[in-house]
């Protein structure tokens, strides 16, 4: 187990190293390179670029590029005021010493554009996939035990169209609901807020407040996992329900209660911890649309403002970061199958 | 289940044909048949949309935010444009993008499964590490990069996220499933007898890998190309939802939706309609694609009926 959990890890530093390349090569063979989004809306004259492009050692061949983007180029001489001589030393880290650049919109360093907004994702995020874990579960289990009757096809029916249901269209039509039409009968004011984490200007942490501004985007984003979870959760206990084991379990006059929940669910459930691990890079990433949507300033929003503005050093160490979650969280499922399950063995 | 007792019994003739067995099971799902009667009728819709009283583009002053009615079904938007109409166009962009999605797909997943399934070796290793690093990729986040990159290149064809350069960036982030269930087909069919017999016929390998192994490994790429024209539907709306998608005044779902966004409250049929158009599109795709798994594996039938 220790040697392919080393062999995985070697793998993966790899794969890490192939997702680097592509996404070094994505950025800069687009048109106009890492710098286009500089001199338009912002007020850069040429010179400047010219200097940044120096300073950045965007003037240089592609692979010396990727190396100062990876090790950067505080090791050698660079030629800043383009003269022709190398005077100064380079002033980048390269992100493999946590050199992320700094944010072409906001001028802060990447690290501490991301570190403002990612506790506010993996609240929301942790908040929705509990919700929806914690309701597809049994949701699941009912399901699987009463299969084929109509509390079966009603939950199979919902949960298809649950996944059908795209989230940003969902999200507007709540909105729509709890924001536009339905209003406090006390206050007359909108039932529940269409945006933001707390109500702007509260002073202090109110919990009733956080709450209310929870409720729509965990609605939003959870629907779709639940319905996925319950789906899974259902086939996965249909699985173990037919197993021999429990027959055994049954014949040797076990109760019921103890073949279902001690001998069938405790195997129907690692399945779904794998896929739960999978799903994990979601908490990190988020859940785009609900923060679009829902004015949610986490890391699907700021992603999604660096894109409108074209600003590469944060879309690159999303996406790295990004892809680096979903890398460890492969490696995650597989090590928690062998672990939950001793008859899976990796060589 | 007995396979030697299935096989001493005489095939009827209508299981003597692949399509007719799959048809037969495929008209006892009942979610499949929904799917497929919605798909139609969007399909049909869709295509006869010239036929409506309205031009998709030229506005009618006088008919601003007007709410439904029998002159325009799903109302108006804010520059007196008929919604139902705008939506059938919409409807061919979203449709035409999904089909184009599954070919580029296709294209290239098909080639890479069947070369590194069938050759094995150092072939196999590379082309699945790349599968592996595609994979791995937050696939809707570079969607979103892709396109806010190439929004603004200026190409005949490719000008303002056209339909083909928005399918280009899907497909291309959209044929690593194709290739890894063509590659696990491929593993399993090449050591059968009648491919070996084959190659001792004097058959060459391009040969072998179209007409005999590809046939027989149809089922796996047909459902998965449904599901693949879901999620790809789905993600062209969410990508013309930011923003990053087709650009308007083509209609897209996506991009119908977006617009409505500003006046959803006062007008909420330019919200409604829009979306309701992908959740229908999206499940009856669904439904078709879990009738095709069922009806394309035959055990999954006889385990039901208890055989």
């Amino acid at each position: 187990m220790a040697a392919y959990i080393l062999r995985r890890l070697l793998q993966t530093i790899a794969l890490l190293f192939l997702l680097s390349v592509v996404l070094f090569a994505l950025v800069n063979l687009a048109p106009g390179g890492p710098l286009a989004g500089q001199g338009q809306s912002r007020h850069v004259s040429a010179e400047k670029v010219e200097l940044l492009k120096r300073q950045f050692g965007l003037d240089q061949p592609l692979p010396t590029q990727y190396i100062i983007w990876l090790a950067g180029n505080d090791w050698m001489k660079v030629d800043v005021d383009g003269d022709g001589i190398k005077e100064s030393s380079g002033t980048r880290y390269g992100i493999l010493r946590g050199d992320f650049g700094f944010s072409f919109r906001t001028r802060k360093p990447v690290l501490e554009e991301i570190g403002g907004r990612l506790p506010n994702t993996i609240y929301l995020m942790s908040i929705t996939m509990l919700a929806a874990i914690l309701l597809a579960i049994p949701i699941g289990i009912a399901s699987a035990l009463r299969q084929y009757s109509k509390f079966d096809i009603a939950v199979t029916t919902f949960s298809f169209a649950g996944q059908a249901i795209p989230e940003f269209w969902l999200g507007l039509i709540l909105i729509l609901v709890f924001y536009a039409w339905l209003k406090n009968p006390f206050t007359g004011q909108p039932l529940l807020p269409s945006g933001g984490i707390t109500t702007l200007g509260l002073q202090g942490f109110n919990l009733g407040d956080r709450i209310e501004h929870l409720i729509l985007p965990v609605l939003t984003g959870a629907l779709g996992w639940v319905s996925w979870y319950s789906r899974f959760m259902r086939s996965s206990m249909l699985d173990v329900i037919h197993k021999d084991y429990l027959r055994t379990a049954r014949a040797k006059g076990a109760s019921n209660w103890v073949v279902l929940y001690k001998h069938g669910l405790r195997n129907a459930l690692i399945p779904l911890v794998t896929l739960l691990a999978l799903d994990l890079p979601y908490i990190f990433s988020g859940a785009i649309f609900v923060e679009y949507l829902f004015a949610w300033p986490g890391m699907g929003r700021l992603y999604y403002q660096a894109a409108e503005q074209r600003d590469y050093p944060v879309l690159m160490t999303i996406l790295i970061i990004g892809a680096a979650t979903i890398i460890f969280s492969n490696l995650l499922a597989d090590i928690l199958y062998a672990y939950l399950d001793p008859r899976v063995r990796y060589e | 289940m007995n396979p030697s007792n299935e096989l001493s019994q005489p095939l009827s003739p209508a299981q003597t044909s692949l399509g007719l067995g799959v048809w037969k099971r495929f008209r006892k799902h009942p979610g499949a048949i929904f799917g497929l009667i919605v798909l139609t009728l969007l399909l049909a819709l869709v295509v006869f949309a010239p036929l409506t009283a309205y031009d998709p583009e030229v506005s009618d002053i006088s008919a601003r935010n007007k709410p439904p009615s029998i002159q325009h079904l799903m109302g108006t938007d804010a520059l007196g444009r008929d919604l139902f109409t705008r939506i059938l166009y919409g409807g061919r962009i979203s449709l035409t993008v999904g089909i184009m999605v599954v070919v580029i797909g296709l294209v290239i997943g098909v080639p890479v499964g069947a070369l590194a399934g069938y050759y094995g070796g150092w072939l196999d290793a590379l082309l699945m590490r790349i599968t592996d690093t595609f994979l791995s990729l937050p696939a809707f986040l570079v969607l979103i990069l892709l396109s806010a990159i190439l929004r603004e290149v200026e190409l005949p064809l490719f000008e303002r996220n056209s339909v083909l350069t928005i399918a280009l960036v899907i497909g291309l982030l959209s044929w690593m499933t194709f290739a890894r269930l063509i590659r696990a087909a491929f593993l399993t069919l090449r050591e059968l007898d009648f491919i070996a017999a084959t190659r001792a016929l004097g058959g060459s390998d391009f040969r072998i890998i179209v007409k005999h192994i590809l046939p027989n490994a149809i089922g796996p790429i047909i459902v998965e190309a449904t599901l693949e024209l879901g999620s790809a539907i789905i993600e062209e709306s969410g990508l013309s939802f930011l923003g990053f998608g087709i650009q308007p005044p083509t209609p897209s779902w996506g991009n119908l939706l977006s617009n409505a966004q500003t006046h959803f409250t006062t007008q909420p049929w330019l919200a409604i309609f829009p979306g309701l158009m992908i959740f229908l599109a999206i499940i009856s795709v669904n439904y078709i694609g879990d009738g095709l798994r069922d009806a394309f594996d035959p055990y999954k039938v006889l385990d039901q009926i208890g055989e």
